[in-house]
């Protein structure tokens, strides 16, 4: 009897601890100064998309502490909200019109998938907020008040399909999360691989909620492909890595999704990863050094946060975009929203961790994308991660194809690649 | 087209993963009268159990499982004493017998539905903040089968041979042992047990144990074979609830031709189709059976039986 009374103690005593620090997380940032700048940070740190956006949290967080310590923006300190919308699309609209109507935030960064972007973009672009999304995603988003600072699919796609079809050949089959993110992207990998001279022999779209790829599988083998392109996203998709290696499955792969975000390298047991190719901006591993050196990114990160599991490539773009806000604000001499716009607009460039050297990235003022600089990141049988390739690449969906130019023009539009191209239609 | 090997594997694939995700839930909703919402949650107790041993302590993975498999029963009968059958408020108040201040969840399906889904929202929240967003995965152990062009993976393939071997065993228990007739008892009339002399409250709680360590099971068994996250879980619900409805009251019977028909259904049309078609076919199965055999395969089978028995 008194080993039940202790054990239930000690169950009630740890669920105590629980609620306060799930309280204590809804309460942060609640004090207000009128001399402050006001940020306004929605990653998720719980839910479906936790894994990814925790990260994206912890590295908004770094930047601010960074600046703020180095005398904070034009003397002025950063203050921060960050509740956690927790991967709930309706919490993340009902928080960004707290954020804009009650805590009056300066800029806004928010949302880890493509479907909470599209949900909340109608409120944004209401209020005209100056709003930052930091994801990679499919693309063509052109709107007066987002600045899409992720790499889209035409750069991450575009980095990393040449390389398996100059390495094993042109057949390919694709795999992608059937929503918006996934239906693009494979649209893309269409037209890509039109450019490269390669055909698309097969694409599968699957939904969220399935964890289970023993038919996918099935079907890569009878099409039997020289390389599968993988738009797969979440943490039940992850589980078909895992699969194809039991089942014997040795086709190499490239993705735009797998590694960079999720880190699957370190959390699935090797050779899950063998042969995988992902077109990225940003992997802990990329060997620059701004990243790696001594007291670089990686070293500020983890000295910050000991436990944290991995530097992701959207917590790079969250730590960019905020020090490229801190540039647009000083140019601009106020935190005026339309006047930061028109700052952004006007070319801001930054070293970040991404860019070898003394590179800087440049914000592209006419479609509010960057010219990232994409690596080619390979894992092999024992899950290391070696770039294989480099180089600076363009958005040129938005300004070449589609002709977007918000420095003239104002549009609250995103553009798909079948408005432009046969092949993907 | 499709070579027939693969549709022989890819139904034994669904088969495991259908009978191993409800074999659980319809024993405790079959006997219990508990809808168990958790029931997903209490499959991620016995993965991250099983990895957590594996990883962290070293265990060998059968021996990972193993404590996988006690620790979600543990696990379960905490939950049975605390959440569904009241008697927490009874040792705080000092009563031997009744229940005075809470009434126990059996039998009460919408009320069992809120508690259990309250009680899954608190445990994947409390994972995520004790053992962080993901574990690191173990990896499937024991290869594959090959056969000109085409591979499968041989645990896979084994699983079906354990998903058979559970409702065997579940078969046996409830047939064979006293635990069984006291349990079989317990759902025809609980008073009239109770007066026979069944401790129908020792039966309640072993069941959900019993369920809970089946529950268990199925995440130590796939531990290996997916993402290790708090809200792996959800993954498994949809097919148990399906086979529950499908397979209706009788448990052992009902999961094993639930499992049957929907598992051929989904490896058939997701081997032709694609998995999204396939998972579209399971919910247009439910949907039918609903309509048509409201109790499913084993209630219909019963109804027959009995409209036979007046008639002769």
């Amino acid at each position: 009897m008194s080993d039940r009374l202790v054990s239930r103690r000690g169950f009630l005593g740890s669920s105590a601890v629980l609620a306060g620090t799930a309280l204590a997380g809804c309460s942060g940032g609640s004090a207000s100064g009128d001399d402050t700048i006001k940020l306004g940070v929605l990653e998720d740190r719980s839910g479906n998309f936790a894994l990814v956006g925790d990260p994206k949290h912890k590295a908004s967080l770094l930047a601010i502490e960074e600046i703020n310590e180095n005398g904070g923006i034009d003397g002025q300190q950063i203050e921060v909200f960050d509740p956690d919308p927790q991967s709930d699309n309706q919490r993340y609209q009902e928080l960004t019109r707290r954020m804009i109507n009650q805590n009056n935030v300066d800029a806004l960064w928010a949302g880890y998938s493509s479907a909470t972007r599209e949900a909340i973009r109608p409120i944004i672009d209401r209020e005209d907020q100056l709003y930052f999304y930091t994801t990679q995603y499919e693309g063509g988003v052109c709107d007066k008040n987002v600045f899409a600072v992720g790499p889209t699919a035409r750069q991450q796609l575009g980095s990393v399909l040449p390389y398996p079809v100059e390495e094993y050949g042109s057949d390919i089959y694709t795999i992608a999360a059937d929503y918006n993110f996934g239906q693009l992207s494979a649209d893309w990998v269409k037209v890509l691989a039109d450019e490269n001279n390669a055909n698309v022999i097969g694409e599968e779209f699957i939904p969220l909620s399935n964890s289970q790829f023993g038919s996918t599988i099935n079907r890569i083998q009878e099409a039997d492909p020289d390389f599968v392109m993988s738009m797969l996203v979440g943490a039940n998709h992850t589980s078909f890595y895992e699969q194809k290696a039991s089942a014997g499955l040795e086709v190499p792969i490239g993705t735009s999704t797998a590694m960079a975000q999720g880190y699957e390298h370190r959390r699935l047991d090797p050779p899950a990863m063998a042969n995988i190719y992902a077109g990225v901006n940003y992997m802990e591993e990329i060997p620059t050094q701004r990243n790696t050196e001594e007291g670089g990114f990686v070293d500020r990160y983890y000295e910050k946060f000991p436990d944290a599991p991995y530097l992701n490539e959207e917590a790079e773009n969250n730590y960019f975009s905020i020090y490229m806000y801190k540039q647009a604000v000083e140019q601009a001499g106020t935190t005026e929203q339309e006047e930061v716009k028109a700052a952004l607009e006007s070319g801001i460039t930054f070293g970040a961790p991404e860019a070898p050297g003394d590179e800087e990235i440049a914000l592209d003022g006419a479609t509010h994308h960057v010219d990232h600089h994409m690596w080619v990141m390979r894992a092999d049988e024992e899950h290391n991660v070696e770039a294989v390739d480099d180089r600076v690449i363009p958005e040129t969906f938005l300004s070449e194809t589609v002709g977007c130019d918000l420095t003239q023009e104002d549009e609250e539009t995103q553009y798909t690649p079948q408005d432009f191209y046969e092949e993907a239609g | 087209m499709v070579n027939g090997l693969n549709l022989l594997f890819q139904f034994l694939d669904s088969f495991a993963f259908i009978v191993l995700a409800a074999a659980g839930l319809a024993i405790i909703f079959g006997i219990m009268g508990v809808i168990n919402l958790a029931h997903g949650e209490f499959i991620m107790v016995g993965a991250y159990a099983t990895t957590l041993a594996n990883i962290r302590l070293g265990l060998p993975l059968p021996a990972a499982m193993l404590v996988g498999v006690l620790v979600s029963a543990v696990f379960g009968l905490l939950v049975e004493r605390v959440v569904i059958s009241g008697w927490l408020p009874n040792l705080v108040s000092q009563r031997a017998v009744g229940r005075d201040v809470i009434e126990p969840l059996y039998d009460r399906l919408a009320d069992s539905m809120v508690a259990t889904w309250g009680l899954s929202l608190i445990m994947v929240q409390g994972v995520r903040l004790t053992l962080g967003n993901s574990l690191d995965q173990i990896g499937t152990p024991l290869g594959n089968i090959a056969y000109s062009g085409f591979s499968y993976s041989t645990y896979r393939v084994l699983l079906a041979g354990v998903a058979l071997a559970v409702l065997g065993i579940t078969y046996y228990v409830f047939t064979r042992t006293e635990y069984g007739m006291r349990a079989r008892a317990t759902i025809q009339d609980e008073d009239t047990a109770r007066a026979m002399g069944v401790d129908t409250e020792r039966t309640y709680m072993t069941t959900f144990a019993f369920g809970s360590a089946l529950a268990g099971l199925t995440g130590a068994l796939y531990a290996p074979t997916i993402t290790m996250v708090p809200g792996l879980g959800s993954s498994f619900l949809v097919e148990a609830f399906v086979a529950v409805v499908v397979g209706g009251p009788s448990v052992v019977l009902g999961t094993t031709l639930a499992g049957g028909l929907l598992g051929s259904i989904n490896a058939v049309f997701s081997n032709l189709v694609g998995t999204f078609f396939g998972r579209i076919m399971l919910l247009l199965t439910a949907i039918v059976m609903i309509r048509f055999l409201p109790e499913g395969i084993t209630g219909f089978v019963e109804r027959l039986r009995e409209r036979r028995q007046e008639g002769a």
